[in-house]
């Protein structure tokens, strides 16, 4: 039919411009978040103010630790489902050893951290080891962890917790709250570990194949333990995270969260089939869906329909990729 | 007005692919009741013509004719629809469901009305089929109890079934006993004497002459001539194939083989693949390793690089003898392997020219957990030099280079582990003669710098062309051991069958 024609098209556009459908490809979702924030400022006047923004950011940070994790799993090639869950149960351990005012803040935070560490430890295991597929086993583990919460806090909140441990999630310094600079730290710190590292090489290796890698040389096992590790660590960093802000340890908290940490990474331009993504897109992803959710509200949209917009906006940010690609 | 005898011709077809030209001015005409055999070097083209012919590709330039009429392929179900079928060397069929399921995947007879498959129907008609070609295949089977040949035949039954007028047919025997290569040309000939015409790949000489009616020649992805088969000999095939003599394709092989000998293996044994090899590789040395598909070649290679363990037998390097457990062990050992699959087993596609050549000897380039970034681009830059890579940047992504490029990155990122011992599987496999030649010169100018390489290939003239030694296997034995100066095709190939015969 107009195969011929089309082929001559594409031709004639390549020889204009060569680079710029590259560019659009490469930093695209930039221009998608600039775009979402223009017509949101426009409709909502209370939009982009500072106290909104400082409280956009902080309801991104949550999400945004956990996709950044997520993001290392997705690399590659796995998932990671059991993050909300891991969210809630280092939630509930911190916040059982910070209650009153006399506790030991130290123990308590590393108390969470651990958990997710451990939990991520055995999603690792099980996928690395035993070969089953992450699907199944983050499903599993997202089960159990759900199970250990309301065992270890017999289905109700854990209140009362230390005002120091509160300053965490409340508390802010040189005008920024604290979870927002810990998701800088965050982000900084994995960039250097993907980008700058033998272990982040390793990480892309894997994910983009795993045949190879193994000839290669490298140890394929070790690389995959090590992604659902950071996955549990940033998991159980936003259980505190978390904590801190609504001042107690809800056994029922991250429900779903893993969701919306997929879709950061996915509209973050991060291919599920492994081996291409990037980090920042990762943050931007989340920072999407924050503006959404935040503008959505704004501009009194039911929470109904936001499920509608968000759903959405993930299948066509995976059709815009599957260009890239 | 258009000749009655032609069935269908490609005219003036042309195909880019990212901006490299992969086909040129492809002509082809395939006349009634004839077979056509397509013949080349790996990568001249007759698999990308093919899947032109067949809808998988779209040409760039040219036109496709079905007995006269100009038509446009967009998928393989057009093609079928205009009686083109291929049937693909790597078959593909559903293992779990049915024979006749198989066949009629897609179209599956129904009842009227009610729209429930008609399995009677589906399977009498395939009894049907498979009487009328000899065969006696249980339509009711499931695939995966089919042996290869079976899956063969219900592949050629069901391109038939789609009332095609040209079946194509890419290596149809590569995997096939004699016996079934006989009973494959009975049943082309049958399809021949119904008219149909039959496109037919394969790199095996004696086939050709004995099936083919029509010979037509591509190198380098450029159409060279269409010849009757009964004008044609042996040597006057090769020399267009080839398109030069054989001096002009391998360097002189210096004299690099020393005394000391650089791996040895002895009697090493591995049940369902190999019994009792043995063989020395002196340094310097390139010593050839060949023998028909299944002969246990490549997994002689996997073994000595721990990926298939041995049950008996020893590995030693320079003459002290090392267990090798893994890929790990091995280049720890100094050992290097690069494999016949580049694409699965030899490159991270979406990784970059840099990333890729030094994934094996990253620890080279940290201190501490850090990378040391200004080192790496250094060595990589060398490294391109050094096998003149043709690259636009270290940062190209690997998956946009050409086959012969993508080998010279695999080579550097093995060259990087400082290996002594090179095995080089297929080692020119898929890339075009002019990158052959280069890969060529490397391996030469590498023996002289003191790796030593053993050479895996099922290429005669490369065997003959570069090997100090030769090893032929046969059955998981070793059959003979040669000099390239008394070896001959018919030598190789003798010892290479020498176990089938029941020597």
């Amino acid at each position: 039919m107009n195969s011929h024609v089309s082929t001559n098209n594409t031709q004639l556009i390549k020889k204009r411009s060569p680079k710029f459908g590259h560019l659009l490809s490469e930093y695209g979702i930039l221009l998608a978040l600039t775009a979402l924030v223009i017509v949101i400022t426009i409709l909502s006047p209370n939009f982009l103010t500072t106290s909104n923004m400082l409280n956009l950011f902080k309801q991104v940070s949550i999400n945004a630790i956990l996709a950044i994790g997520m993001t290392f799993v997705v690399l590659t090639k796995g998932i990671d489902l059991s993050v909300g869950s891991i969210l809630a149960f280092s939630g509930i351990v911190t916040a059982s050893l910070v209650t009153g005012n006399d506790t030991n803040l130290f123990l308590g935070i590393a108390a969470g951290l651990g958990t997710g560490l451990v939990l991520g430890l055995v999603n690792g295991l099980v996928v690395a080891k035993w070969k089953v597929a992450p699907f199944i086993v983050t499903l599993g583990v997202m089960s159990i962890a759900r199970g250990l919460t309301y065992i270890y806090s017999n289905g109700r909140p854990i209140s009362g917790l230390s005002n120091s441990f509160l300053v965490i999630g409340t508390g802010g310094f040189l005008g920024i709250p604290i979870s927002v600079w810990i998701v800088l730290i965050v982000f900084g710190f994995c960039s250097v570990l993907l980008y700058r590292t033998k272990l982040g090489r390793h990480i892309y290796a894997v994910g983009g194949n795993e045949n190879a890698a193994k000839t290669s040389g490298l140890n394929v096992d070790r690389t995959l333990m090590s992604v659902y590790c950071i996955s549990g660590l940033l998991a159980g960093l936003a259980g505190v995270l978390l904590t801190s802000r609504v001042s107690s340890g809800l056994p029922q908290a991250g429900m779903s969260y893993e969701l919306d940490a997929i879709a950061a990474v996915v509209i973050g331009g991060t291919s599920l089939a492994g081996g291409r993504g990037r980090l920042w897109g990762t943050l931007v992803g989340a920072l999407i869906i924050g503006v959404l959710n935040n503008g959505l509200d704004l501009l009194a949209v039911s929470s109904y329909w936001q499920q509608v917009v968000k759903g959405t906006i993930i299948i066509i940010a995976v059709l815009v990729d599957r260009k890239r690609v | 007005m258009y000749d009655q005898q032609l069935l269908v011709e490609m005219k003036g077809i042309s195909k880019v692919f990212n901006g490299v030209k992969a086909l040129r001015n492809v002509s082809l005409k395939i006349r009634k009741g004839t077979v056509h055999a397509l013949m080349g070097e790996n990568g001249a083209g007759k698999s990308t013509a093919m899947k032109i012919l067949s809808g998988i590709h779209k040409p760039t330039e040219g036109s496709i004719l079905v007995e006269g009429k100009e038509i446009f392929l967009d998928n393989p179900k057009m093609a079928l629809d205009n009686g083109i079928a291929m049937i693909h060397q790597e078959l593909s069929p559903i293992f779990e469901m049915t024979v006749a399921e198989n066949i009629f995947l897609g179209r599956e007879p129904i009842y009227p009305k009610i729209h429930l498959v008609n399995y009677p129907k589906m399977y009498k008609d395939t009894k049907k089929m498979f009487e009328n070609l000899g065969l006696s295949i249980d339509p009711k089977q499931r695939m995966k109890e089919l042996s290869v040949s079976e899956i063969q035949m219900v592949e050629i039954v069901k391109a038939v079934s789609y009332d095609s007028k040209v079946i194509i047919m890419d290596e149809p025997t590569s995997s096939l006993a004699d016996k079934e290569v006989e009973q494959l040309f009975s049943i082309i000939n049958r399809l021949k004497k119904e008219g149909k015409g039959i496109i037919y790949i394969s790199h095996k000489m004696d086939e050709i002459f004995q099936i083919a009616d029509d010979i037509t020649i591509f190198r380098d992805g450029e159409y060279i001539s269409t010849n009757l088969a009964k004008t044609l000999d042996h040597d006057s095939l090769i020399k267009q194939m080839v398109g030069r003599e054989l001096t002009d394709i391998f360097p002189e092989r210096s004299k690099s083989v020393k005394d000391q000998i650089a791996l040895s293996v002895e009697g090493i044994t591995a049940k369902g693949y190999f019994q009792n090899v043995s063989f020395q590789l002196r340094e310097g040395e390139i010593l050839g390793l060949t023998g028909l598909m299944g002969a246990g070649r490549t997994e002689i290679a996997k073994a000595i690089f721990g990926m298939i363990p041995l049950e008996s037998g020893t590995i030693k390097l320079k003459n002290k003898e090392v267990k090798i457990k893994g890929p790990k062990d091995a280049i720890k050992h100094g050992i290097a392997f690069v494999t016949e699959d580049r694409k699965e087993e030899g490159l991270v596609l979406p990784m970059s020219v840099k990333q890729n050549i030094t994934i094996s000897s990253l620890h080279k380039f940290t201190s501490g957990p850090m990378m040391k970034r200004d080192l790496e681009t250094q060595v990589v830059d060398d490294m391109i030099k050094k096998l003149k890579i043709k690259t636009y940047s270290r940062n190209q992504l690997v998956e946009t280079l050409s086959g012969g490029n993508q080998q010279k990155i695999v080579l550097a990122k093995w060259l990087l582990t400082d290996p002594k011992v090179l095995i080089l599987d297929e080692p020119t496999r898929g890339i075009d003669i002019g990158a052959k030649t280069e890969i060529y010169k490397l391996m030469d100018q590498l023996t002289k710098e003191g790796y030593s390489i053993i050479m895996i290939s099922s290429e005669m003239p490369e065997v003959l062309g570069m090997s100090d030694r030769i090893i032929v296997l046969s059955e998981g034995k070793v059959t003979g051991t040669l000099r390239p100066k008394e070896a001959t095709q018919e030598k190789i190939l003798s010892l290479a069958t020498a176990n089938k015969m029941g020597v």
